[in-house]
Formats: C-alpha cells, sequence, structure tokens
C-alpha cells in the first residue's frame, strides 16, 4: 500500500484537474446519514442507499418531484389493455448512458434490451446477474412482480410489453420505484467480460441527470453532471457532494458552518433554533404513511360499530399530537395521507368526547369496567416515534370511560406476526407507503388482508369496500379510480374499523442559498432542478 | 527469554476462544436479527423468511454455527459482510488507515503533554502546580467522550469556527483519489496547495477528544512513576555530586521512571480503540470505530463479529508486544 503508486497519482492528478475546473463552479454539498450498500436499488431496502443511487438513474416512469404523481421517465408512453393486465410501452428514443465511468464508452443508446435486463435480473434465476452481490430482490418481491410477471417482450428496440397474471394497474406507479431503475445491458456485459461482475453495483452507470465520479465508504459520495441529460429537469449544479455524516448534532454543525448545503433528518429538539437562524431554511411535509390503532373486530366487543366509534371517542388525539410527536405529526382521519392523490378532505374527523363514548358503550349493552389488552409496538417506527407513550395516554384516557386497559408488547418480529394472526383484541401498528397509489394503502382493509396471517389488523371485511378495491385495481381510468378510493374513505368513516391516529410530518432543513428543492412525500432526497444562489 | 514468550503466547490462545464465543454470543443475544432488520410493515413470507435465514446459515443450532464460524477463523475467514456483500477482511482493511490516523494523532498528544505534566507534577511535589495538574487529569479521566466531544464541537468550531465540525478533509476543495488511507500522507501526495494544513485541522479536535483519557493515565503514571524514582539512591547522589535539579530530574530520573511509562501507552490501545468508537461517531470519521456502530444498528452479525476481532487482535497483540518489550528491558519480570 505505501508504495508510491504513480500510475494511480497520474490518474488522480487528472481526474483533479478535471474536478479543479468544476471546483470554481458549483458544488452542491448533502450531509447525508449513512453509506449505502451499493448503487443498485433493485438490491436494496434502505432510503440511503436509494437516495445514493437516484442522481445517476432513470425509470421507465417518474414521480413528478415533490409529488405522488407519475409522468413519463424512459418510457414517453404507455397503453394498458381494458382487464388491466397488459401494458404496452414505447421507450424514449436518444437517451445516452453515462460515459466514461469505470472505463465504460457505450456504443448504443437506451433501448429495450436494458429494460428487458433490469427487470429479468430481478426476476429469472438464470441470469447471469441473478446472484451477482447478494441477489436478494426485496422490492421486486414485496410490490408483488416476482408472483404477478406473465411475461416481458421486446417488441422492437422501441417497444417493451409487460403482462401480468392479474390486473393491476398500480404497477405503473410501481414501475416509478427506485427498484424499478434502468441499468445498462451494455455495461453489464462490458464488467461480465473482464470478470468484474461484482462492480456493476459498485460502480453505477445510468441514464440520470448526475453521472458517478467516486465513492469513499463512510466518507463521500461525488458526482457530477450529466450534461447530455434527456430530461426537461437537468442538474443545475456542476457538481453534487453526498458527506456521509451518521450523527444528527454534526450534520446541524455542518450546516452551521457552510460545509454542507443540505442536511438529511433533521433532530425535533434542533427545529426550534433551525427554524430562528436567518441562514437556514426549514421545511415540512405530511410523510406518506399513518399510524393506526386496529381493533379486532372479530372479538367481542369490537364487532359492534357503537363500540369502535365510543373507543375513537374516548382518546385525546390532540395531546397525543402534542406530546408524543412533538408536532411533527398531524392528526389522521382517513387511511391515505393528505399528501395523496384520492384523499378526500370532505370526511369529517371523529371528535374528543368522553361523555359520548361512555352513552355510546352503555347503549352498545357493554358493562363497565371492561377489560381489554393494548398492544403496542417495541419499536420507533417513521410514524410513530414512541408507541409506549400513546399506549399509556391511551390507558388513562380509557380509564375515564371505564375500560381496563392491559398494556402488551413483543419483540418485532413476533408482534407483528401476531397481530396479523389476529391474537390482539385491540393494538397499534402502521403503514409507510411505496409507490404513491391509494392501493397501496387500501389494500390493508381489503377482505383478502382480513385472513389469519394477512396484514388486515382489524380483521374487517367489508363487502362495499372490498369490491370497489379490487374494481379500482382493475380500472386503466384516473377518474373512475378516483371516484372508488372516495367512496372507499366515506364507508371507512361510516363503519370505524380502527382508529386513524396521525400522519408523522417530515422536516428537511437546507441553506438559505439552496433554490428549487421539492420536498418528496417519499422522503426521498432529489437534486435535480435545486441550485445555489 | 523464549520460555517466556512461549508462556504468553499459551496465555493468549484462550483469550482469544473466550473473546471468540463472547462476541458470537453476545451479538446473538440483541433482539432482532439481520432478516427481521430487513423487512419492515409489510412482513415477509414465511418462504422467503426460511430462504434468507437459511443463506446466512440462522437455521443452524447455535453451538454448529459457533463451531462453523471457528472453522472460518481458523481459515483466516473473517466472513462477508451482510450489508454490502464485501468480505469482512477488505472493509476492514479500507477503514483501519483512519482509525490508526486518529489513534496515532491522539496518542502522540497523550505523550507529548503527559509525560512533561506528571515530570512537572512529581518534581514539584504538593505544590500548586500538582494540584491543579492532578485536578486536571481527574477530569480528564472522567470526561465521557461523548459530550467532551460535543462541547468542543460546539465552542472551538462553531462558535469560534477554529477547525473544521467533521469530516477528514474539505470535500468541496479538495479531492483525491486515497493511497496510503493515512488522510495527512494522502494529502502531501496530492500536492495540492493546502491540503495538508486542512487535513491536519480536521484531525486536532478528534485527537484532543480521543487522546484525553490516555492522556490523564499517562501523567499520572509519569509522576508515581517518578516521585518512586526521585526516592532513590542514586538519585539523591547525583543531587549531592550538586547537579542542577533540571538534570538530575530530566536525565537521570525520567529515564528510569519511563520502564513503567512505556508499559502503560501500549496497554492505552484498547482505551484508544474502544474510544475511536464513540470519537468517529461525532466526527463522522470513517474508521473502523463508526463502521462497527452502523454495523450494530443493521444487525451484520460478520461485520461485527469480524469487526470485533480483528480489533481485539491487535489490542492483543500489542499487549504481548509490550510485555516483550518489558520484558527485555526488565530482567526481573522474565525470571519470575
Amino acid at each position: 500500500m505505501t508504495r508510491f503508486p504513480s500510475v494511480r497519482l497520474a490518474v488522480a492528478a487528472a481526474a483533479l484537474l478535471a474536478f479543479g475546473a468544476a471546483a470554481q463552479a458549483k458544488t452542491l454539498v448533502y450531509c447525508s446519514e449513512g453509506s449505502p450498500e451499493n448503487f443498485t436499488p433493485a438490491l436494496n431496502t434502505t432510503g440511503t442507499s436509494f437516495d445514493a443511487a437516484r442522481p445517476v438513474y432513470d425509470k421507465l416512469t417518474h414521480f413528478v418531484r415533490g409529488s405522488t404523481e407519475v409522468q413519463p421517465g424512459l418510457a414517453e408512453s404507455w397503453t394498458v389493455s381494458p382487464d388491466g393486465r397488459v401494458f404496452t410501452f414505447k421507450l424514449r428514443k436518444g437517451v445516452k448512458f453515462h460515459s466514461g465511468v469505470n472505463g465504460f464508452k457505450p456504443t448504443r443508446d437506451f433501448n429495450a434490451d436494458d429494460v428487458l435486463f433490469s427487470f429479468e435480473r430481478q426476476w429469472k434465476a438464470d441470469h447471469p446477474y441473478a446472484k451477482v452481490s447478494g441477489g436478494k430482490y426485496d422490492y421486486f418481491a414485496d410490490m408483488g412482480l416476482a408472483q404477478d410477471l406473465e411475461s416481458l417482450e421486446k417488441l422492437d428496440p422501441y417497444t417493451v410489453r409487460m403482462t401480468l397474471k392479474r390486473a393491476n394497474v398500480t404497477m405503473i406507479a410501481n414501475l416509478a420505484m427506485d427498484f424499478a431503475a434502468i441499468h445498462s445491458a451494455e455495461y453489464a456485459d462490458f464488467l461480465a467480460k473482464s470478470n468484474r461482475k461484482e462492480q456493476f453495483d459498485q460502480v453505477p452507470v445510468g441514464t440520470g441527470p448526475f453521472s458517478f465520479v467516486a465513492y469513499q465508504k463512510d466518507a463521500v459520495i461525488r458526482y457530477k453532471a450529466n450534461p447530455a441529460y434527456w430530461g426537461a429537469e437537468k442538474a443545475l449544479v456542476d457538481g453534487l457532494v453526498y458527506a456521509i455524516t451518521p450523527d444528527p448534532t454534526a450534520r446541524y454543525s455542518k450546516l452551521k458552518a457552510g460545509e454542507c448545503h443540505f442536511a438529511v433528518a433533521p433532530r425535533p429538539a434542533d427545529l426550534p433554533e433551525m427554524q430562528k437562524d436567518p441562514k437556514l431554511q426549514v421545511i415540512s411535509k405530511p410523510g406518506l404513511n399513518i399510524a393506526y390503532w386496529a381493533f379486532n373486530n372479530q372479538k367481542a366487543p369490537f364487532d359492534k360499530k357503537d363500540v369502535r366509534l365510543a373507543f375513537n371517542m374516548a382518546i385525546d388525539k390532540a395531546a397525543i399530537i402534542r406530546d408524543v410527536y412533538l408536532g411533527a405529526g398531524q392528526a389522521a382521519k382517513n387511511l391515505i395521507p393528505p399528501t395523496m392523490w384520492a384523499y378526500d378532505d370532505k370526511i369529517k374527523p371523529i371528535a374528543y368526547d368522553p361523555a359520548k363514548a361512555k352513552e355510546l358503550l352503555a347503549k352498545a349493552g357493554v358493562k363497565t369496567p371492561l377489560e381489554i389488552d393494548l398492544w403496542y409496538m417495541p419499536v420507533q417506527r417513521p410514524y410513530n416515534p414512541n408507541s409506549k407513550r400513546i399506549a399509556e395516554m391511551m390507558q388513562a384516557d380509557l380509564a375515564k370511560i371505564g375500560v381496563n386497559a392491559k398494556l402488551v408488547t413483543y419483540e418485532w418480529g413476533e408482534y407483528r406476526k401476531r397481530m396479523q394472526q389476529g391474537e390482539h383484541m385491540t393494538g397499534m401498528l402502521g403503514w409507510n407507503g411505496d409507490n404513491g397509489d391509494p392501493d397501496n394503502f387500501f389494500f390493508l382493509h381489503g377482505c383478502d388482508a382480513a385472513r389469519a396471517g394477512g396484514q388486515n389488523l382489524a380483521k374487517w371485511c367489508n363487502k362495499e369496500f372490498d369490491e370497489r378495491l379490487e374494481k379500482a385495481r382493475a380500472t386503466p381510468d384516473h377518474k373512475t379510480r378516483l371516484k372508488l378510493y372516495q367512496e372507499m374513505q366515506a364507508i371507512e368513516a361510516a363503519d370505524v374499523p380502527d382508529m386513524k391516529l396521525a400522519h408523522s410530518v417530515v422536516y428537511e432543513v437546507m441553506r438559505k442559498e439552496v433554490t428549487g428543492y421539492k420536498q418528496s412525500p417519499f422522503f426521498s432526497h432529489e437534486f435535480t432542478g435545486v441550485s445555489l444562489k | 527469554m523464549f520460555r517466556f514468550l512461549l508462556r504468553r503466547l499459551a496465555l493468549t490462545l484462550p483469550t482469544f476462544v473466550a473473546l471468540m464465543f463472547v462476541t458470537f454470543v453476545a451479538i446473538r443475544l440483541v433482539p432482532g436479527d439481520p432478516v427481521e432488520v430487513r423487512v419492515g410493515e409489510r412482513g415477509i413470507s414465511p418462504e422467503r423468511l426460511a430462504m434468507f435465514r437459511h443463506e446466512l446459515g440462522l437455521d443452524q443450532p447455535v453451538w454448529k454455527q459457533f463451531l462453523d464460524y471457528c472453522g472460518q477463523l481458523l481459515h483466516g475467514d473473517f466472513g462477508t459482510s451482510l450489508a454490502t456483500n464485501q468480505k469482512v477482511l477488505t472493509e476492514f482493511a479500507a477503514l483501519f488507515p483512519a482509525t490508526l490516523e486518529l489513534a496515532a494523532a491522539g496518542m502522540l498528544l497523550a505523550v507529548l503533554l503527559g509525560i512533561p505534566a506528571g515530570t512537572i507534577a512529581a518534581a514539584r511535589r504538593g505544590s500548586v502546580y500538582d494540584q491543579v495538574l492532578m485536578g486536571l487529569s481527574v477530569t480528564g479521566y472522567s470526561m465521557p467522550i461523548f459530550w467532551w466531544g460535543l462541547l468542543l464541537i460546539m465552542f472551538v468550531a462553531e462558535r469560534w469556527g477554529l477547525t473544521p465540525v467533521s469530516g477528514r478533509i474539505d470535500l468541496i476543495q479538495f479531492y483525491f483519489e486515497p493511497v496510503t488511507g493515512f488522510m495527512v500522507i494522502d494529502a502531501w501526495l496530492s500536492g495540492q496547495e493546502g491540503a495538508v494544513k486542512d487535513a491536519l485541522h480536521h484531525l486536532v479536535l478528534p485527537a484532543i477528544v480521543l487522546g484525553t483519557i490516555p492522556l490523564a493515565v499517562i501523567a499520572r503514571m509519569t509522576r508515581s512513576a517518578m516521585l518512586e524514582v526521585l526516592g532513590e539512591d542514586y538519585v539523591r547522589t547525583a543531587r549531592a555530586k550538586g547537579l542542577p535539579p533540571w538534570r538530575v530530574v530530566g536525565l537521570h530520573a525520567l529515564r528510569n521512571a519511563m520502564i513503567p511509562v512505556v508499559t502503560i501507552v501500549g496497554l492505552q490501545v484498547g482505551t484508544l480503540m474502544a474510544g475511536a468508537v464513540l470519537t468517529e461517531t461525532i466526527f463522522s470519521w470513517p474508521g473502523v470505530g463508526k463502521w462497527l456502530i452502523e454495523s450494530i444498528s443493521r444487525r451484520d452479525y460478520p461485520a461485527l463479529q469480524g469487526g470485533v476481532m480483528l480489533i481485539s487482535s491487535i489490542v492483543i497483540g500489542v499487549n504481548l508486544l509490550v510485555d516483550l518489550a518489558y520484558g527485555l528491558l526488565n530482567p526481573r519480570i522474565r525470571h519470575g
């Protein structure tokens, strides 16, 4: 190691000259929270890894920056068959892969082969890259592709047809997710020829707005703007640097010192001070999540609607938002968060009213004192900062209407399993959205998920609701889906299967000179269209 | 001498086995496992869960897992990180220079300040100097690293702007490929204007934080060793000959007082490694300490086990060398 590696020095010097020129130009520094596992999103499950790969890649469809709406990406248009099973994508022409990364010079533009490569790697066990870097494609399995994909065909170099075993129009939104990033098949071959397959996931080549320059584990990732980018929104800075800084206090310090322009995940305790600082700007948005308290509808007395309603009225939700979420939360009334299309703001929230709750219990013939169990999660989740504390507050509120709640918890994996089996009377959990499609939340209340082992923890199966859920999944027409989802929200509001607690609010902090940043409802970070004053 | 060496080596072996066992078991006592950590609200189908567990060997009985792991280690294989699919040894080798650089800087600071401080305290025994220095040493020794680090960042870096907040080099201004892994040396090799200065600037606060405890220990040790030596006959003789006090203390006494101090310096390696975990985390210093912390949160068993074993091997190895050196310096030990 200590030899004087003149070749590497020469290379470094050349890179330096190139970068030195760029250093005069604008470089945006993002204080990120950790090292990515690698740069292939399909292999990963953490936001940290997705954030690191995002500048480099495009997908067939894209989320509009800062929204859950889907727009064309590498697919410039698509058609969906009336039965919601067959998707035909017209691919964009003239899209260039990054040139000069890891010695790779593409000889052709992006085409259908790259699409096939990117998905078949995750789909087919005998694919030459299937086993590279551990070969676990969690999202591909989780989003139902492994199960539902029937075929993927190249009709011509710029047309790809995807056929599913059953209707699922949310696939269009799924394809805008990170795991569906499009890789270069030619780069994969290039590395395979020189026996360097494992570099494919460590040194990424894509078509995205930035190209990869270098990565030093636990220290820094560097990218530079891709001048040949096809998109309307381009990189507005010349260089992008991720300074890996796991400690939130250190991130805040660096932000103040101007060592980074943008810091991920500020500590709630620091927010008031940040908001007062004239050098900083703080923005916030409700996350794509929900925390809820499920009542097991198959266990008495929760089979009665009046009892479920009474429990909703008995809890002082505002106090929970104030004392546990510390303001970084918003009271929920629907299963989907307000940042999602199809959210119905006309639904009336259930007011806190212990007296009315008592009446309802009596009306339903419930004898007090009533003994119930109340399950709380053993871990902190993005939508619930402290499940135990919330359980204690609920316990106190319930005592006021003559209900004795016994608090129960298990190790995280065990907890989820037992809840899904329906062992609880009442219990807390929540959901983090994946693809911004309402179906990705509403399936939680479908009849299929109400079986033992399913994710419908209220074990609530409502035919009216379920029919609409299935129909919306098979209808490509946006307006029809919107209407169906709004009706479903009304059905839920009327039948009260559970208590909706909160959507957590996500804060972002950056320096004043950062312009054009849009906060994503997915809590993902994107730096196209972002500049420095 | 040879027999002494053998005896020490024979003692080292059980230490290793015990260590392997303890890390192996302790890691598994932490709730949650690598597979569970990957799974969120969605849960995971039982088939996929079984498949993952099988791939990681987690479906085997624990004693079998332990034996497999011992077998692996005997072949010099520290396993593969679950998070990155890279060999643990490769990751460790890439990160260790950063830790070594920090530890060396901290130790240098501790020796350069600790020995004079201890000597002065001993020479002026009972004076105000002595009391102040020893008071500081107690304070330094009992200072929680985390708090001390944050305090320095708050005042030195943020309030007074004397040093950068964290990291090893200004990432915007300087860019060069790592050659040796030691930032100060790499900065010098890069030949870039101001790079070495910037690297040193980044090094100073974490080195102070990491060096504080060894500094306190060395100061106290030097003081007590000095006091012992100062009472010896030959020192009295030197004084009687009318040698100036600085020659008595600085030349005659210090040389012999250094023997126990050298040992203590060697034994501080363990303290340095333990301190590095916290210090690296506070200062975003990309070394093995920070990597271990991240591996815990990821339940990356192989990385944790491998990392702990490698660090412990280094600590045990250094302690062994110190013992040998002491044996060479001090004949009474080997024949004991």
